[in-house]
């Protein structure tokens, strides 16, 4: 995973915002991913390096096929840098805790 | 929710939790995998469905991939149930697992009342992180007030006060 800078750079260009969203919810080959786009295969694939410098997606070989996913571990990296990594994750502890604080009362 | 000290090598967050002590640490160390944001921060490939700390001194701690994998987050110093417990923390500044790093995790949990515990966890030896120190100290801890104004975004998008 790579640092905020990287993937904010990286997401500052608008056909490698678009890249991401086609690969948002599924893995796609190049040819999915640059259909209907008006710019060239090699221009994605192009895209597709930098996406995958900043961490932001991932390849997977399925056959002789190469296939595109996000990377949620890029997404991770640009999460804890706006919200601070240890906040967001005691916030979280917090709610856990008192829902089962709240269970343990209402047993009594 | 931050203390800001000036070690440049150890940061604090304290939380206050309205639980009793015993359901805390409970809630911290057997229900990791309810409440870690795992969606969001793990390092495994695979999707994380679970994360299971070890209940003894030397156990590990990781995360599970929906696949069965398991990515090790590294392991338990110090397990002294209810009020302490320490772990290694060794994922690196690229994200992967590096059994060399040696960070330090210590939650500590205090109550404050019978149905208030604070909860206070230092994340320290960050100096292992060589130059990315002050870069994994930015993502461990807040980066300006940006958390904040999204909080307030949202809370106006619900259509509350901000």
């Amino acid at each position: 995973m790579t640092s905020a800078e990287q993937i904010l750079d990286a997401l500052g260009d608008p056909t490698r915002r678009l890249i991401l969203h086609r690969v948002r919810h599924r893995t796609r080959s190049v040819q999915e991913i640059a259909e209907g786009m008006k710019v060239s295969r090699p221009a994605v694939s192009q895209h597709l390096k930098v996406l995958r410098r900043a961490g932001l997606v991932i390849v997977q070989a399925a056959g002789t096929r190469r296939l595109y996913a996000i990377d949620m571990r890029g997404i991770a990296a640009l999460r804890s840098w706006l919200d601070g990594f240890w906040d967001q994750t005691l916030e979280a502890f917090k709610r856990v805790a008192e829902q089962e604080a709240g269970k343990r009362r209402k047993s009594r | 929710m931050n203390k800001k000290g000036g070690d440049p090598n150890s940061l604090r967050k304290t939380i206050s939790v309205n639980a009793p002590q015993d359901v805390a640490w409970r809630v911290f160390t057997q229900q990791i995998g309810r409440w870690w944001p795992l969606a969001h921060y793990k390092i495994g490939e695979a999707n994380a469905v679970d994360a299971v700390i070890e209940p003894r001194v030397g156990g590990h701690w990781y995360e599970r991939g929906e696949d069965g994998s398991t990515c090790n987050w590294d392991s338990v110093l110090a397990w002294e149930p209810p009020t302490r417990l320490l772990l290694s923390w060794d994922i690196n500044a690229d994200w992967q697992y590096d059994p060399a790093l040696k960070t330090e995790l210590e939650i500590r949990f205090i109550a404050r009342s019978e149905h208030k515990t604070r909860v206070e966890l230092e994340h320290r030896k960050l100096d292992r992180f060589g130059a990315r120190r002050d870069q994994m100290r930015e993502i461990f801890d807040k980066s300006g007030d940006w958390g904040q104004l999204l909080a307030r975004f949202a809370r106006l998008a619900e259509g509350g006060a901000p």
